[in-house]
């Protein structure tokens, strides 16, 4: 039984025994509803949620470990020599298993091979299934495949049986224990408080399982390149081991990475800042409604552009304006002067995404400026201030530090920006001062060194995890250092 | 108010004034005027544009977009709906205390000079101190904060938050000061004492005052104006709103039968 079906009965039980708790609590009181503790309806609830969450509970756990389980016990009956080899060589051996497995389950009963079918027999068969088998099968690997089919099915049988039977133990224990007292309400109140923070640990989860598998990744980088070489390295220079050199060792240096997303994510905060601020001042203190309703959405269709597109922008428009334009003013200095603007500059990418983000800083801004209560300006114009001193004097000051929380969250946006960085600024990996000429970002290294045809053992691809992990733990730093600001500013009109 | 020689100067006076929420009238045509050195309180049930009237005296309702303001509203005689008027200065002149106390996040002394500052009534720090200390010495605050001027304002209770409003607006120096039930977030002790506060300021400056308590009219006041549905039901006397009312609905009014 799949665990589709499963679950469809699973709650089908579930939503027989919320009908059947809801008429067994007013049977109980003979239709007296009021004698009850909790409304009828939560009696059905109290028998759905034993009926159906434990099944389920464990219906999911059987269905993570079971598969593991059966793993293992195939590659216990692997062959000898099989089960001498290396790891690499033997998860290689298991993937072909679990496609010959696949590839025999798609047959019907009537063209199921003979039991001593070789290799070369089946791969023509399953081809035509549309499973392809690896070049390196070997025979011993079709009773393998055999042996982990039959242990999946009967896995599988056993699953639907317990599945089921405990959602039936659930409904009868829960019926069971329905009384006019039982206090069904406050236990349903119990399990949705429980799903809520099963939702929320998940989102947490989510996070520390990524952490922790970008962690493994990078300590097997480490373990060949030592860290100071990483973190303080100025060269980049990752040649690939099946460049012209295959002893060439290759140099991880962060730090011209490094430098140039905080050069160019620096560039674009000065472009984003300013004139997200302004507009967000404007648009919170003086434009009237009209005005308002209108050109907010216009602002925030900036923020629904994807980068890629601005990536264009900077490419084809941004990148040759600058270009010729240094050339036209480096020609009125010394005739036929040449460009000291590259198209693809630092300059280039730092002014495009800070496009992209001035809708963020003005839009959160916003949101913190109206959020200052309405008696802080009457305050002040009651006073005889005009509006923009009671914008420097009053509410920039109480929302300052909601704004410079929500610049920080900005920044670690513009941190993690590879589109714009790629099209516009390059991807040479240079340590430069000049906003003028190219440099590249780390997120623009990771995309490289990730790009194609891969295998995770090298340092070469290896690094991108250190290079991700290092990004995360900035941008985490930086928007943990956010909230705290942002929260602390809550509390000043409470 | 027959006796034209006991008569006070009128400070402000409005003029048929009319005042329109986008198409609601708020206000239907109202005379009314605010004597020198005298406290008028503004009563009448809710709703009936009590706010709104004495928003119109310093202007702040332009700050409300769908608000319409017809009628003369006249200044010492100058009408401040003048396009030539300069609201700021009419602001400082006309100062304004709100219903709920209203500090800025600043300290206690910023929020003094935060007035004075802005229009240039200081030169020097030793300007600015001795208008913090008069101006809380006025609003009956000194003592209570001489030691923690740098602490911020909305640290102060509520009482206290009210009188540091009051101070701030006195601060500016203006010639009338407007109050929005300033004591209608406060305590029966602090109520008294902003009470006796607007007393000792009638001295010095014209108050206009909107409360929903008739004892508090009645303490404060010299001068009652009586509002129900947008318009103006009489103004006299306080003694005589009070004793010897010439309207009915006033008289319901004050005996609690309707509002
Ligand atoms: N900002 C506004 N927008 C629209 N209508 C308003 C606004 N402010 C007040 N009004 C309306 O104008 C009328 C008078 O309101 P106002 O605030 O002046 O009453 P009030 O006498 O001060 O009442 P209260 O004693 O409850 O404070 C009310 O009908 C109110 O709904
Ligand atoms: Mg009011």
């Amino acid at each position: 039984m799949s665990l589709s079906a499963i679950i469809l009965v699973v709650v089908v039980l579930g939503v027989i025994g919320w009908f059947v708790g809801v008429s067994r609590s007013k049977s109980l009181v003979a239709g007296n509803v009021s004698q009850l503790h909790s409304r009828p309806t939560y009696y059905g609830s109290y028998i759905f949620v034993w009926a159906v969450l434990p099944a389920i509970f464990v219906a999911a756990i059987w269905s993570i470990v079971s598969p593991i389980y059966v793993d293992n016990q195939v590659r216990g009956h692997l062959p000898a020599e099989v089960l001498s080899q290396e790891q690499a060589q033997q998860n290689l051996s298991m993937n072909i298993v679990q496609s010959i497995a696949r590839g025999l389950n798609t047959l019907s009963s009537e063209n199921r091979p003979a039991d001593d079918v070789t290799i070369e027999d089946l791969k023509p068969i399953l081809a035509e299934q549309g499973v392809a088998i690896a070049g390196s099968g070997e025979t011993y690997m079709i009773t393998s495949a055999r042996q982990m089919n039959s242990m999946t099915r009967s896995s599988e049988t056993m699953r639907a049986v317990v599945v089921i039977a405990l959602s039936l133990i659930g409904f009868v224990l829960a019926y069971m224990q329905i009384t006019a007292k039982l206090r069904a309400r406050n236990k349903v109140e119990g399990v949705v408080t429980g799903a809520l923070i099963v939702a929320s640990s998940i989102a947490i989860l989510t996070t520390v399982g990524i952490v922790f598998s970008m962690l493994s990744e990078t300590t097997r980088f480490f373990s060949s390149v030592p860290m100071t070489d990483f973190f303080f390295g100025v060269v980049w220079d990752p040649r690939f081991a099946n460049a012209s050199d295959p002893n060439a060792a290759g140099q991880f240096g962060l730090i011209p990475l490094l430098a140039g997303t905080l050069y160019i994510a620096f560039v674009a905060m000065l472009v984003a800042v300013p004139v997200g601020l302004f507009s967000a001042i404007y648009m919170a203190e003086y434009a009237g409604p009209k005005l308002r309703s209108v050109a907010k959405p216009l602002l925030e269709v900036l923020a629904g552009i994807p980068t890629i597109v601005y990536g264009f922008f900077a490419l084809v428009t941004v990148g040759p304006f600058l270009r010729d334009l240094s050339a036209q003013i480096s020609g009125i200095v010394s005739d036929g002067g040449s460009s000291f603007i590259q198209a693809q500059s630092v300059l280039t990418a730092g002014f495009v995404m800070g496009i992209m983000l001035i809708p963020f800083v003005s839009s959160l801004s916003d949101d913190i400026i109206t959020q200052v209560p309405g008696s802080m300006r009457d305050g002040s114009l009651g006073l005889g201030a005009t509006r923009s001193e009671t914008v420097r004097k009053v509410i920039l000051p109480a929302a300052l530090p909601g704004v410079v929380g929500a610049l920080l969250l900005t920044a670690s946006r513009a941190i993690g920006e590879t589109m714009i960085v790629v099209l516009a600024a390059g991807v040479a990996a240079r340590l430069t001062i000049n906003p003028f000429e190219p440099m590249t970002t780390v997120t623009v290294k990771i995309v490289s060194q990730l790009t194609g045809d891969l295998e995770f053992n090298s340092p070469q691809t290896l690094v991108a995890f250190a290079l991700g992990l290092t990004l995360f733990f900035i941008t985490l730093a930086l928007n943990v250092y956010a909230l705290y600001i942002v929260r602390k500013y809550r509390e000043q009109y409470e | 108010m027959n006796d034209e020689s006991k008569t006070p100067k009128v400070k402000m006076a409005g003029k048929g004034v009319e005042v329109f929420y986008g198409a609601k009238q708020a206000i239907n045509g109202i005379d009314l005027e605010v004597y020198e050195r005298q406290v008028t309180a503004l009563i009448g049930p809710s709703g009936c544009g009590k706010s709104t009237y004495l928003r119109c005296l310093n202007r702040m309702n332009d700050t409300i977009d769908i608000c319409k303001v017809k009628g003369l509203l006249t200044l010492d005689g100058e009408d401040i709906y003048d396009p030539n008027i300069d609201v700021v200065e009419l602001r400082a002149r006309v100062g304004m205390v709100f219903q709920k106390p209203n500090p800025f996040p600043k300290s206690i002394y910023e929020n003094i000079t935060y007035g004075p500052r802005i229009h240039g009534l200081a030169k020097s720090k030793a300007d600015l101190d001795v208008i913090v200390e008069k101006s809380l010495r006025g609003a009956g605050l000194w003592e209570e904060v001489k030691d923690r001027l740098l602490e911020p304002g909305t640290g102060l209770s509520g009482g206290q938050q009210q009188r540091l409003c009051i101070a701030r607006a006195i601060a500016v120096q203006p010639e009338v000061i407007l109050m929005d039930e300033p004591c209608s977030a406060l305590d029966p002790i602090a109520t008294a004492i902003v009470e006796e506060l607007i007393g000792e300021l009638r001295e010095q400056y014209t108050i206009v005052i909107v409360t929903h308590s008739m004892q508090q009219a009645a303490r404060v006041s010299q001068r009652t104006a009586m509002f129900h549905l947008g318009d103006l039901v009489e103004v006299d006397d306080t003694e005589t709103i009070f004793t010897n009312p010439s309207e009915k609905r006033t008289q319901d009014y004050i005996t609690g039968r309707f509002g």
